[in-house]
């Protein structure tokens, strides 16, 4: 386990945390997004957030494909499962996400609708095979890691020629999401949020590569450094970029070279574009909607888009009140400003998707630092008596 | 869910597909995202995909990672789950 120790060296993590201190100017003040859920759990699962010296602080993006669905996608995920009699499979993050007025995909089950988990689109197609007689959708949703086996899917589907078979489809783009939260009000004007620099997400580059965020590194003068997800790459890449802002430079660079390259993966790419087309614009929860952003299905495999397959009503979709995650996704909040937090809303009764799936802040925040959670929470409820009322 | 875990492919079989060994656990995945894949290649699987090779260091020490993150568990369980 050479390797293993290597990477994983306390001594290691005090050495990096030392040069941040050192490079860490005192006169200003780093605020460093981690785009990634991913990201925001090593923060928290190792401390990284108590290694840095004050002056350098993490922001929690919006990376939790889950977290970032907004409700009216769900809400017709539902109806297309309850309306149409057919089987709907979804990955398990989105079960238990609440709707308008509550309703989880897990409560429609719950209530008769024929809707089952699958670990991926290969247990879907199975479904299908298997149900000739059944309609069966595949509820897709996640950023570019999980969209290539989507678009092999739908492929496949085509070969088989599997009439039975279709794909809701609700993937969105990374980099769109970031040059839009540097291009946003918050950022740009009211100050609401203060982002010095990115750490971009792994896996998702091993897919696009590093070259889709140079754009808006670009014009916005904000440096990414794409990172590992173990807690020394993630302190390695935070060091990377305050160097960058202390040089005044803002370029991409590439902390985690073991996996992800400038051109990712070529042939998952070339499978995706040959399936989806970009969509003029797209709603995410928290950031509203975004042009640019998410992924429909090419005319070319109109015959398995679930949108275009059955009628989907237009209806009024509303958020559970006073959930903060739209604000928490934006990195205008954080869970601690939430009044349901711990009281209210639990991992077992959550009222918004950031405490449902595991990648939310909500839920690290849950998992790590509960106690002193619900303890600011409270002293901001007692500072502020309105907001109990 | 944006997890990927290492495994080693054991066999290659038709229509892309191919069967890795994860700690004990063996399963059918696809390989259709990537290029050239071989026996005894490392690969990162996400959602039943291969989505990347990896070094057997990388591997080895990915799962150890995940194996003390508490994360390692809950992925295999998922896996397990899979039907295909
Ligand atoms: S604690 Fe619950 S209600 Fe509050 S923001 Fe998080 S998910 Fe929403």
């Amino acid at each position: 386990m050479k390797y293993v120790d290597e990477y994983r060296n306390r001594d290691l993590a005090r050495t990096l945390a030392d040069a941040i201190r050192r490079e860490a100017r005192a006169e200003r003040s780093y605020h460093i997004m981690e785009f990634c859920g991913g990201h925001t759990h090593a923060i928290f699962r190792y401390g990284v957030q108590g290694l840095m010296p004050g002056n350098v602080k993490y922001v929690h993006g919006p990376g939790c494909p889950v977290c970032v669905l907004p409700v009216r996608r769900l809400d017709d995920a539902v109806e297309i499962a309850e309306h149409h009699d057919v089987i709907l499979c979804t990955y398990g993050d989105m079960m238990r996400v609440p709707g308008t007025k509550q309703r989880s995909l897990i409560r429609a089950k719950a209530e008769g609708a024929d809707i089952r988990m699958v670990y991926s689109t290969l247990d879907a197609l199975k479904i299908a095979r298997d149900n000739p007689e059944r309609q069966v959708v595949f509820f897709a949703i996640g950023f570019e890691t999980t969209t290539p086996p989507t678009a092999v899917a739908i492929k496949q589907a085509k070969a088989e020629g599997l009439q039975n078979f279709s794909v809701f489809c609700n993937h969105v783009l990374t980099p769109a999401a970031i040059a839009h939260i540097l291009g946003s009000p918050d950022v740009q004007e009211t100050g609401a949020v203060q982002i010095d620099g990115f750490l971009g997400p792994s896996h998702v580059s091993s897919v696009i590569g590093s070259r889709p965020y140079e754009a808006a590194a670009r014009l916005y003068r904000k440096p990414v450094v794409i990172a590992g997800f173990e807690p020394l790459d993630v302190m390695q890449s935070t060091l990377m970029v305050i160097r960058q802002i202390n040089e005044g430079r803002h370029d991409v660079e590439n902390e985690y070279t073991r996996v992800v390259t400038r051109d990712g993966n070529t042939k998952a790419q070339s499978l995706v574009n040959d399936v989806l087309e970009m969509r003029d614009s797209f709603e995410w929860r928290g950031l509203g909607s975004v042009p640019d952003s998410a992924l429909k299905i090419r005319d070319a495999y109109q015959f398995f888009d679930a949108e275009k397959r059955f009628e989907i009503s237009q209806k009024q979709s509303r958020e559970v009140k006073s959930c903060e995650c739209p604000a928490i996704l934006r990195g205008v909040k954080r869970p601690s400003d939430c009044k349901l937090f711990g009281t209210v809303c639990t991992p077992e009764n959550p009222m918004g998707a950031c405490m449902v799936s595991s990648e939310g802040a909500c839920a690290a925040y849950w998992t790590y630092a509960r106690h002193q959670t619900i303890a600011e929470a409270k002293a901001k409820r007692e500072q502020k008596p309105e907001a109990v009322a | 869910m944006c997890l990927a875990i290492p495994a080693r492919v054991t066999a290659l079989e038709d229509g892309d597909m191919a069967v890795v060994a994860l700690e004990g656990i063996k399963k059918r995945i696809s390989v259709a995202l990537l290029e050239d894949v071989a026996v005894d290649d490392f690969v990162l699987v996400h959602v039943g995909y291969a989505l990347h090779k990896v070094s057997p260091e990388e591997a080895e020490r990915t799962l150890a990672m995940m194996a003390e993150a508490g994360v390692l568990q809950e992925e295999l369980a998922e896996i397990a789950e899979g039907q295909a």
